[in-house]
């Protein structure tokens, strides 16, 4: 059952993977990436990881990758139809890192996959995994926890200053209207 | 075939698609008529009577309608986006659908279709992924205003998803769980308040779970797209918003969700504020009036805190006008966002000074 499970879910993965790569039309690209995380959050969910599994579709599938196709239909990207010398030189980095990719796959398949130990009790597998992951969060990585999030806050403070930069300068330059 | 029942994979996966399949057809019924009743109730706070010509009471009018809409014809524009365009009215009515398996309508077992641990979670990756359908919806359409209703929805639906998650987060100190069962176990009983003051171990009788409800039903107004905030599809402005080019079935679909979604979400209202299927007995308690009832009283409580939250869904909807987009804005971000943060840190030193106490 599990095994039939883990077939179904890795094979949509792989179908959905390569179809966001071919797929000419943008926002079905978007679309196939979606489908591949929530068949990703699947594969959690067999894994027992179910934590990861639904922060996985509420964070990608439902958060980043709504904002990915707001982008996408704001820039009103067309179908791909560059031509000429860019495309060629595009093409050949293309399979020289897709050749380099498939190389190194072939490496490693020949180890051999070391599976590890076999632990079938798997810790607070009773209550579920989300008690563990924030007790191990808030005491043992607290620190790179709380590092992360001022990283965040950074990051989020820098875009307000520049939007806000650059829509006060478009009010002086505008003349009417209101400031900020 | 005796060989095959007595494995207990095979029963539970028989029982869950027997659960499934009755919540699926049965919600079909109770959404028509829940458009019923929001048609009478929104006729009478109008002073005027509603349906009222097919059957007695206007009691068929659900059946007319059904029938209307599957004879209409099925318009595509002729330069819409086929595939995506008939993809989007169904991710409206899935996520919905999906959420009604973690939810408890009764006493477990025989009520809950799956107890996961993580079911909450699982609710809040559905509603995230309910954006879909509005905003593929309008850009399938290839109609501006339907393209503007969509952008709008999902702006909107991003926003007020953050002061969601926030605002049940208080519920989640106080219960320490996230499986939906557990949260409705966590509210059995009564508890004394003050001196002779009982009240049900209820969520929202703690007085620090009351604001989190608060914020939770305003955005749960937001995540469904109803008025007040059904910007959407705005008809001052927006002609019919993302549902402008469709028709017939497929916008009755869309329909469905938007009433699945109401359901949905007053569902988990009742679960993690009102006790969920908790209440007392009664004439048929086991022991007096205060203590639990049968199995399907659970049933009967559950139901009855749903129809009163789905009234007040409806209520509200044909009492308020329609907020501004950016009052909107404002409002999920300047208000409601930084009020759940507070929530998080009074809840939590609240708890954590009455454990230390």
């Amino acid at each position: 059952m599990l095994a039939a499970l883990f077939v179904g879910f890795a094979a949509l993965l792989v179908v959905t993977s390569l179809m966001v790569v071919l797929h000419k039309n943008p926002v079905t690209s978007a679309l196939f990436l979606v489908l591949a995380f929530c068949s990703l959050a699947g594969i959690y969910l067999l894994l027992r990881a179910e934590f990861l599994g639904m922060v996985q579709i509420v964070v990608y599938a439902g958060a980043i990758m709504v904002l990915f196709l707001f982008v996408i239909m704001y820039l009103n990207l067309q179908h791909d139809v560059e031509t000429g010398l860019q495309i060629a030189v595009r093409r050949g980095i293309g399979w020289f890192v897709g050749v380099l990719m498939l190389l190194t796959g072939a490496a490693l398949l020949k180890r051999g996959w070391a599976l590890g130990p076999a632990n079938e009790v798997l810790p607070g597998a009773e209550q579920g995994n989300v008690a563990a992951i924030g007790r191990v969060l808030y005491s043992r990585y607290l620190f790179p926890f709380e590092i992360t999030s001022i990283l965040l806050l950074v990051a989020m403070i820098g875009v307000i200053v520049i939007a806000r930069g650059r829509s006060r300068a478009h009010a002086a330059g505008g003349g009417a209207g209101g400031g900020a | 075939m005796a060989a095959l029942w007595s494995i207990p994979a095979v029963q539970a996966a028989t029982w869950a698609f027997v659960k499934a399949m009755i919540i699926l057809n049965g919600m079909l019924g109770v959404v028509s008529y829940l458009i019923y009743a929001e048609r009478k109730i929104c006729g009478h706070i109008q002073a005027r009577t509603g349906p009222n010509r097919v059957g007695p009471l206007g009691l068929l009018q659900p059946i007319a309608d059904v029938l209307k809409l599957l004879f209409k014809e099925e318009f595509v524009p002729a330069s819409a986006n086929k595939v995506i365009f008939f993809i989007a009215p169904i991710l409206a009515v899935f996520p919905a659908i999906v959420t009604f398996a973690v939810i408890p309508m009764g006493p477990p077992p025989m009520f809950v279709v799956t107890d996961i641990n993580v079911g909450l979670l699982l609710f809040l990756a559905m509603s995230s992924l309910g954006v879909y359908a509005i905003t593929l919806g309008g850009w399938a359409s290839n109609n501006k205003y339907a393209l503007l209703g969509g952008l709008r929805s999902s702006a909107q639906m991003i926003s007020y998803e953050l002061a969601m998650g926030l605002s049940t987060i208080p519920v989640l100190l106080k219960s320490g769980t996230l499986s939906l069962v557990g949260i409705v176990d966590r509210q059995a009983g009564w508890y004394q308040v003050i001196g002779p003051l009982w009240l049900p171990n209820w969520g929202i009788f703690h007085w620090y779970l009351v604001l989190p409800f608060v914020i939770f039903l305003i955005t749960a107004f937001a995540e469904t797209n109803r008025a007040p905030f059904d910007l959407p599809e705005a008809e001052g402005e927006l002609v019919a918003g993302f549902h402008t080019e469709y028709s017939s079935m497929k916008w009755a679909l869309f329909f469905l969700g938007e009433y699945m979604n109401m359901i949905v979400i007053s569902s988990i209202a009742v679960t993690l504020f009102f006790g969920g299927w908790h209440g007392p007995g009664l004439f048929f308690g086991t022991n007096g009036w205060l203590s639990e009832g049968p199995p399907w009283m659970g049933l009967v409580w559950y139901l009855v805190k749903l129809g009163a939250l789905m009234f007040f869904f409806i209520w509200v909807r044909w009492t308020f006008p329609r907020l501004r987009y950016d009052q909107l804005m404002g409002f999920g971000w300047k208000v409601l966002l930084p009020a759940s943060i507070v929530n998080v840190l009074i809840a939590a030193l609240w708890l954590y000074a009455r454990e230390v106490m």
